[in-house]
C-alpha cells in the first residue's frame, strides 16, 4: 500500500515538479531575455539595475505582482473571474506531460501524444474568453471575441500542419516522431525540408495561437487597452502572463521536436562526438525558436483584424491542405526516407 | 493494496456522476453562459469515460472538435445574446409536455440500444485493437481507410456539402462594397504612391530677422 502510494502518486508528483519548476524559472528568464532583446533592437540597455545584467528584474517583478491586491470589478462574475486565469494556465502546463526531452526523459510516453497536445492547446482559449466575459468590461469582451476567432482560425491551419508530420512519421507518439527524423545525413533528415512550407505555417500559426505580436490584436494596447486581462491585477494577471509565456516555450519545443529533429544533432552521426544526440541540441533549437518570437515582436507592426483572418483562412489553410496531399504522396511513393538511422 | 480494477470502477462512477450533474446543470442553470460551460464540462467528463473504455482517439477528438472549437463558437454567440432571464423561464410549463414526450422517446431508444448491445456482447468478442496489437488510433485509422473507405468518404462529402450550403445560405451580395486586393496592396511600390517634385526654394519677401534675436519655431 505504502509502496504503491509512493510509486504511483509520490514519484509522478516529483517528476511533474521537475518539469514545472524549471519551466516557471525559464519563463522568468525568458521575460528578462525578451526585455533585453527588445532593448538592444531599440538601441537601449534593457533592464540592467536589479542583479547582475538585470537578471533578477523578472523575479523582482513577480514578487511585486504577488504582493499586489487582486481587484474584483463591480458586477463582475466572481467565480468565473477568479477561475479564468487558472483555466488559462492549466492546459498550458498540462501539455508538457507528453513533451519528450530525450530518448527516455518524458513524463508520459503516450501513443496519442500529438492529439493530446492539440486538445490541450485548444483548451487555453477558454481562459481568455471567460476572463473577457467575467470582468464585465467592454474592452475585455472585445479582446476575448477577437482572441476566440483568431485562435480557432489558426488552430485549423496548425492541425493540418501536424497531420503532415504524422503522415510522414506514421505515428502520433512524439518520441517516435523524433526517431523518424534520425538518419545518416544529420540536418537533412529532418522533416523541415520535405515539409518546409508547412513548417513555416506551423510556426506562424503558433505565434498567432499564443496571441503574440504581430498577431496580438487580443490585447492591442493602442486600440482596446490590454484586451482580455485589462481588469486583472496582481497574481491573477501574473497567471495569465505565465500561461502565455509557457505556451510560447511550448510552441518552440514543438517546432523543434516535430520539424527539427528534437534532440538529434545537426551533424551526421558518423562525425563522432558532435554528431551524437543530446538534450543540449533540443535546448539550442528551442532557444532559437523562442528568440524568433521576440524578433517578430520587435520587427513587425500589428496585423489588422481582417488581415489576420484573411491570412489564416485564405492563405495558410489552402497551402496546408495541399501539403497534406503532397506529404501523402511523399510517403506513398517513397520520395523521402524516414527513420533510416533510428 | 489498491486493486486497479476497483480503482477504474471508482473513476468510472466519479466521471459518470460529474457528467450527469453537469448535464443537469445545462438545462437548469439560469445564466446561459454558465449553462454553456456546464455543457463543456459534460463533454469533458464524457471524454474521460471514453478514455477509461480505451477509446483514446474518440475521447481526444471529442475534446479537440467539440470542446476546443464548437463550444468556443457557442460561447462566442451566447455571450453576445442579450437574454432576459425571466423570459427564458416563461415557456417552461408550456413546453413541458412536449419535452417529456421527447425525453420518453429518447429513453426508449436508449434502452433498446442497450438491449441490442447486451445481445451482441457474446458475438462481439475482445477489443479488436488489442487483438491486432495496435494502438486504438492506428487501428481506427486502418479500419476507416481500408474496410470502411466508401462510407467514410461519403460522410466527408456530405459534410462538405453542408459547409458549402451554409456559406451559400448566409452569403448575401451587397452592392457598393469595396473589397481590398491584398495581392495588389503587397505589390505596390513607393514610386506609385508618392511623387517627389523638385521645385525652387521659396524665398520669403520679408527681410531676415536680425541675428541673435530669438525666433519662434
Amino acid at each position: 500500500m505504502v509502496d504503491q502510494l509512493i510509486n504511483q502518486l509520490g514519484l509522478p508528483i516529483i517528476y511533474i515538479l521537475c518539469i514545472v519548476l524549471p519551466l516557471v524559472i525559464t519563463v522568468a528568464l525568458y521575460v528578462w531575455w525578451e526585455r533585453k532583446v527588445l532593448g538592444w533592437m531599440h538601441v537601449r540597455m534593457g533592464p540592467n539595475k536589479v542583479g547582475p545584467f538585470g537578471l533578477l528584474q523578472a523575479f523582482a517583478d513577480v514578487t511585486k505582482l504577488l504582493l499586489k491586491e487582486v481587484i474584483l470589478p463591480t458586477s463582475a462574475n466572481k467565480v468565473l473571474y477568479y477561475l479564468a486565469p487558472l483555466i488559462a494556465l492549466v492546459p498550458a502546463l498540462a501539455a508538457w506531460a507528453v513533451i519528450p526531452f530525450n530518448d527516455k526523459l518524458v513524463l508520459a510516453n503516450v501513443n496519442a501524444g500529438l492529439l493530446y497536445l492539440l486538445a490541450m492547446t485548444s483548451l487555453g482559449v477558454y481562459g481568455i474568453i471567460l476572463a473577457g466575459w467575467a470582468s464585465n468590461s467592454r474592452y475585455a469582451l472585445l479582446g476575448a471575441m477577437r482572441s476566440a476567432a483568431q485562435v480557432i482560425s489558426y488552430e485549423l491551419a496548425m492541425g493540418l500542419c501536424l497531420v503532415c508530420v504524422l503522415v510522414l512519421a506514421g505515428s502520433l507518439n512524439l518520441t517516435d516522431i523524433v526517431h523518424a527524423q534520425a538518419g545518416s545525413k544529420g540536418i537533412f533528415d529532418w522533416f523541415m525540408w520535405p515539409l518546409l512550407p508547412v513548417f513555416i505555417i506551423y510556426f506562424i500559426s503558433g505565434v498567432a495561437e499564443t496571441n503574440r505580436a504581430p498577431f496580438d490584436v487580443a490585447e492591442g494596447e493602442s486600440e482596446i487597452v490590454a484586451g482580455f486581462h485589462v481588469e486583472y491585477s496582481g497574481s491573477a494577471f501574473a497567471l495569465f502572463f505565465l500561461a502565455e509565456y509557457a505556451n510560447m516555450i511550448l510552441v518552440s519545443f514543438l517546432a523543434a521536436i516535430l520539424f527539427c529533429g528534437g534532440w538529434l544533432s545537426i551533424f551526421p552521426a558518423s562525425w563522432g562526438f558532435i554528431g551524437q544526440p543530446s538534450i543540449l541540441w533540443l535546448f539550442v533549437k528551442v532557444f532559437i525558436f523562442a528568440f524568433f518570437f521576440l524578433w517578430f515582436r520587435a520587427s513587425f507592426p500589428r496585423y489588422r483584424y481582417d488581415q489576420i483572418m484573411r491570412l489564416g483562412w485564405k492563405v495558410f489553410i489552402p497551402i496546408a491542405i495541399a501539403w497534406v496531399l503532397v506529404a501523402g504522396c511523399m510517403k506513398y511513393f517513397g520520395w523521402v526516407t524516414v527513420g533510416t538511422g533510428g | 493494496m489498491i486493486d486497479s480494477n476497483m480503482f477504474q470502477l471508482v473513476c468510472f462512477y466519479a466521471f459518470a456522476a460529474v457528467t450527469v450533474v453537469a448535464a443537469l446543470g445545462v438545462i437548469t442553470l439560469r445564466n446561459s453562459v454558465h449553462a454553456v460551460l456546464s455543457l463543456v464540462l459534460t463533454f469533458f467528463s464524457t471524454a474521460c469515460i471514453w478514455l477509461l473504455a480505451e477509446a483514446e482517439f474518440l475521447a481526444i477528438a471529442l475534446i479537440v472538435v467539440y470542446v476546443g472549437a464548437v463550444m468556443v463558437l457557442f460561447l462566442f454567440v451566447v455571450m453576445m445574446l442579450d437574454i432576459k432571464q425571466e423570459q427564458v423561464r416563461e415557456g417552461f410549463i408550456k413546453y413541458l409536455p412536449v419535452g417529456i414526450v421527447v425525453a420518453l422517446v429518447m429513453l426508449g431508444e436508449m434502452l433498446a440500444l442497450i438491449g441490442v448491445r447486451t445481445m451482441h456482447e457474446a458475438t462481439m468478442g475482445v477489443n479488436p485493437a488489442t487483438a491486432a496489437g495496435m494502438s486504438n488510433t492506428a487501428w481506427l485509422g486502418t479500419a476507416l481507410y481500408t474496410q470502411f473507405l466508401l462510407p467514410f468518404e461519403i460522410a466527408a462529402l456530405i459534410l462538405t456539402v453542408g459547409v458549402v450550403a451554409a456559406v451559400v445560405l448566409t452569403l448575401r451580395h451587397r452592392g457598393g462594397v469595396r473589397h481590398q486586393q491584398a495581392s495588389q496592396q503587397v505589390r505596390v511600390n513607393a514610386r506609385d504612391r508618392v511623387r517627389v517634385v523638385k521645385m525652387a526654394a521659396e524665398v520669403p519677401a520679408a527681410p531676415q530677422p536680425a541675428p541673435g534675436k530669438e525666433t519662434t519655431p
